[in-house]
């Protein structure tokens, strides 16, 4: 059986070259990014802004012109009102009433249900989420506290691992990759809630993972071929582990893809989020954090005198590249 | 690096199996597990999003436990200095600003009323603070204030006993597992698996249950009561309910019997009209002065008080001897089912706002079990096939790899009573994707070592042990990023941040270190001169 090889063996393409075309590709970008998170804002959910969440299953397919009509003869402020792929599922916002604390948000779920109960007989309630602005302040600031604390404790193990260019290099690349995903929420408006900071997350965790890998070759090939230049050093190890980064990245597609599919709505921004975090950050790793060191001034140099202290200089082999090591 | 003595695989595929075992009540009905032994009862919790139920947060005000600790110091300060030969006579008592004030009357007395009052105060802290400072003004006016320590305290030791309260009264309700957690400082979390409708329960946590019984001033002038205003001694109520007309009632501020001397409380019906109400049993010292004071007071009317507000005032037609009373005041029987289980679990001493709160119907419940379960079969098959096409042989062992991974996480997870939530699932399906990883790390680096010359021992040692290097490293970034969510996250994060982080301990295991059992033992069988891969 011949067995399947996505990048072909000694593949061997110039990504160093390309870094100011990338960098500028990049830079575009992550501005378009920025720019539409500021310009349209997030559709933040009710976890982030408080209010109220109904969903509403109901037993036929329904017109959600007709259940916003039903909600605005209740008086209970404005609704937006959303589904998402099945015609019998209608997902409600309401604001938080004013006045009252609690047991008013209570009083307008009631309110609400005897309504759409009258109009819609057979409509139940399938979860309904009320959190109020206190709350909901807390868990945006948990929410910002917890990616910021992700990416600066983990620029600064790579860093203390490696050298400060590896922190810098992968601080950006990872701050790159979180605005995208920013980015694409603002643009696709989809909601922007708790679940969408887990899969932020994730995705800093899998694109650290894959710069740590191609990092690590750098390092790898830095003691091997100590006369190299930092360019071809560069460009050899990200073709190196080039195969490993589409395979691994395919499988988590392979997966994710599974499970946006057939996941159900709840966890479809979520996988969205992911889906598109692991594309950006594979992007990432090959194209930006890699070419950034020799920007921020990564030499053989540097990365020996920090070998001499740590006295692992000794174990380095010197051995041709691997073109001239054919069988 | 590829010979495994006897030892060292029983050592690595010891910790599998016991794994794999774990996860077995997982799978098996409700029933089945209930005969098992306690040690083998390792199932995954489902989250409420799974499994339906609602999740509250209530927050408690501490503004109402220092306004509360305030009016006790109050009482107090009264008490003690009416107390004894010596009264000292006081005024212009006011506890504006949070503070306590007042005159005494007689300027040489201040000394030694200071003097009284301070054994009222205790330690707070460690620091040898007190929890309220006292100090003399303009030589005749005594301030007492509350010390920042000495609210903290009395919010910690409210919170300690509404969190039992507030348990009690779940456990009565009759529902199934509940957890009740205080978070922070003035917080607590209710989760309760399953309940479909929060209303009751709501309703229950929302009462404080403070019963007093009062007599009723019936010196007070009717008029003065409808503007609020009382005789000495006594205080307005409002009184919904009253059939005499306005909606106020003067009692007298002493209390004769309070809650917290009673032993039972039941939902009963009025004999006569057939009507819901509630009958309490007094502890002993209750009952006596419940006799007492309805032995003194025939024919004169007294109040039931329930969190301020009057709920009934009946005649006192004979000296109530029994120990046990009955308190009416037009209830439904789930209402006075409610309030019986609110006095039987003693009463919240602070007050509870709802100020989050999570319902998930089970109908959806089930519907995101089966779609998560559907996609992580399928995500399974297909990255499975994928590594197949791509490994061969190699990629059949990371899959078997895989699949006990899966098992070896829910057993994990089942061991330490861990919450599977709908983004746990998603966690489970991405350390599907990320558990190959590591194998493909080690796959492609053997055919590098392949291609540079290396023969197939050698390049399957060198592969495992440069591979190792990384993806230990790759490993620990990525769980400081799952530890991060652990600690800082809610609900669905912390879900999902569980499953990710056992997930990275278990896929190191079995994808080095078990696929490199495999691999070992295939070599030295079949002793290959050239591999597949």
């Amino acid at each position: 059986m011949k067995l399947l090889k996505l990048v072909p063996d000694n593949t061997n393409i110039g990504f160093v070259k390309l870094r100011h075309w990338a960098f500028g590709l990049t830079l575009l970008l992550t501005v378009l990014a920025v720019g539409a998170t500021f310009h349209k804002g997030l559709n933040l959910g009710v976890d982030f802004v408080g209010g109220l969440m109904i969903e509403a299953k109901f037993p036929q397919a329904v017109q959600t012109d007709k259940v916003r009509d039903t909600i605005a003869g209740l008086r209970v402020g404005e609704s937006s009102l959303q589904q998402f792929g099945d015609p019998k599922t209608v997902q409600i916002r309401l604001p938080l009433p004013e006045q009252g604390g609690a047991g008013a948000a209570n009083a307008v779920v009631e309110k609400t249900r005897k309504a759409m109960e009258a109009q819609f007989p057979g409509v139940t309630f399938s979860r309904y989420d009320t959190v109020s602005g206190k709350v909901s302040g807390e868990l945006i600031q948990n929410g910002v506290l917890a990616v910021v604390l992700a990416i600066v404790g983990i620029a600064i193990f790579s860093w203390f691992r490696y050298e400060w260019q590896f922190g810098v290099s992968t601080f950006v690349a990872i701050v790159h990759d979180v605005l995208m995903t920013l980015g694409f929420f603002a643009i696709t408006q989809l909601e922007f809630d708790l679940n969408i900071i887990a899969a932020v997350l994730t995705i800093v965790g899998y694109s650290i993972n894959d710069k740590m890998v191609i990092d690590d070759r750098i390092r790898e090939n830095m003691r091997k071929y100590r006369k190299m230049d930092m360019k071809s050093l560069i460009d050899l190890s990200v073709n190196e582990t080039l195969p490993r980064t589409v395979m691994t990245s395919m499988t988590i597609l392979l997966a994710l893809g599974a499970l946006l599919l057939l996941g159900g709505h709840v966890l479809r921004g979520f996988t969205a989020a992911m889906m598109l975090g692991i594309i950006v950050g594979t992007y990432s790793s090959v194209y930006v954090s890699s070419s950034l060191l020799i920007t921020l001034g990564l030499s053989p140099q540097t990365a020996e005198k920090k070998e001499k202290k740590s006295g692992i200089a000794a174990q380095a082999e010197r051995m041709g590249p691997r073109d001239g090591a054919q069988p | 690096m590829l010979n495994f003595s006897r030892w060292a695989i029983a050592g690595i595929l010891l910790p599998l199996i016991i794994g794999i075992f774990c996860a077995v009540p997982s799978f098996l009905p409700d029933s089945t597990v209930a005969k098992l032994p306690p040690f083998m009862q390792t199932r995954v919790n489902l989250g409420l999003d799974l499994a339906g139920g609602s999740h509250l947060l209530l927050e408690a005000s501490t503004q109402d436990v220092a306004k509360q600790r305030l009016a006790n110091m109050e009482e107090q300060v009264r008490t003690e200095l009416r107390r004894g030969e010596t009264k000292i006579a006081i005024g212009d008592i006011s506890s504006r600003d949070g503070k306590l004030s007042f005159m005494v009357r007689n300027p040489s007395e201040v000394d030694a009323a200071v003097e009284r009052i301070r054994p009222l105060t205790q330690g707070a802290g460690l620091t040898g603070q007190r929890d309220f400072n006292v100090e003399v003004v303009n030589s005749s006016t005594i301030v007492i204030t509350p010390t920042q320590a000495g609210i903290d305290n009395a919010v910690k030791s409210a919170m300690q006993v509404a969190t039992e309260v507030i348990r009690k009264r779940i456990d009565e309700m009759g529902t199934r597992e509940p957890t009740i957690q205080q978070q922070g400082a003035n917080r607590i979390v209710v989760q309760v698996p399953g309940l479909q409708d929060p209303k009751a329960l709501k309703a229950l946590l929302g009462q404080t249950a403070k019963l007093e019984f009062k007599l009723v001033d019936m010196s007070a002038n009717p008029s003065e009561v409808a503007q609020g205003r009382a005789p000495v001694g006594s205080e307005v109520l409002p009184y919904p309910t009253n059939p005499a007309g306005p909606p106020m009632i003067a009692v007298h501020r002493q209390v004769m019997v309070s809650g917290e001397e009673l032993t039972d409380a039941q939902q009963t019906y009025d004999q006569q009209t057939n009507e819901p109400n509630v009958t309490i049993r007094f502890n002993g010292s209750g009952g006596n002065k419940f006799a007492k004071v309805t032995s003194q007071n025939v024919n004169r009317p007294f109040a039931i008080i329930l969190d301020g507000k009057v709920l009934s005032a009946p005649n006192i037609n004979e000296p109530i001897l029994g120990g046990s009373a009955t308190i009416s005041g037009s209830f439904t029987v789930e209402g006075a089912n409610q309030l019986a289980i609110a006095l039987r679990s003693g009463k919240l001493p602070v007050n509870f706002v709802v100020v989050e709160e999570r319902t998930v119907g089970p109908g959806l419940g089930a519907d995101s079990i089966h779609a998560g379960l559907t996609a992580s079969i399928v995500a399974v098959v297909a990255v499975a096939a994928f590594m197949f096409v791509s490994y061969g042989r190699f990629g059949m062992y990371a899959n078997i790899a895989v699949a006990i991974n899966v098992l070896v996480i829910l057993g994990v997870m089942g061991i330490l009573g861990a919450t599977l939530t709908l983004p746990g699932i998603a966690g489970f399906v991405l350390t599907i994707g990320t558990a190959v990883d590591a194998n493909v790390l080690i796959y492609e680096r053997i055919r590098e070592e392949r291609r540079r010359g290396r023969n197939v021992v050698q390049s399957i040692e060198h592969g495992y042990k440069e591979a190792s290097r990384t993806i230990f490293e790759a490993n620990v970034t990525h769980a400081i990023a799952g530890g991060i969510m652990l600690a800082l996250g809610s609900g669905p994060v912390k879900g999902f941040a569980i499953v990710l982080l056992i997930g990275i301990a278990t896929s190191v295991f079995t994808a080095v270190t078990f696929t490199r059992v495999l691999v070992s033992g295939w070599v030295r069988r079949t002793r290959p001169t050239d591999i597949h891969i």
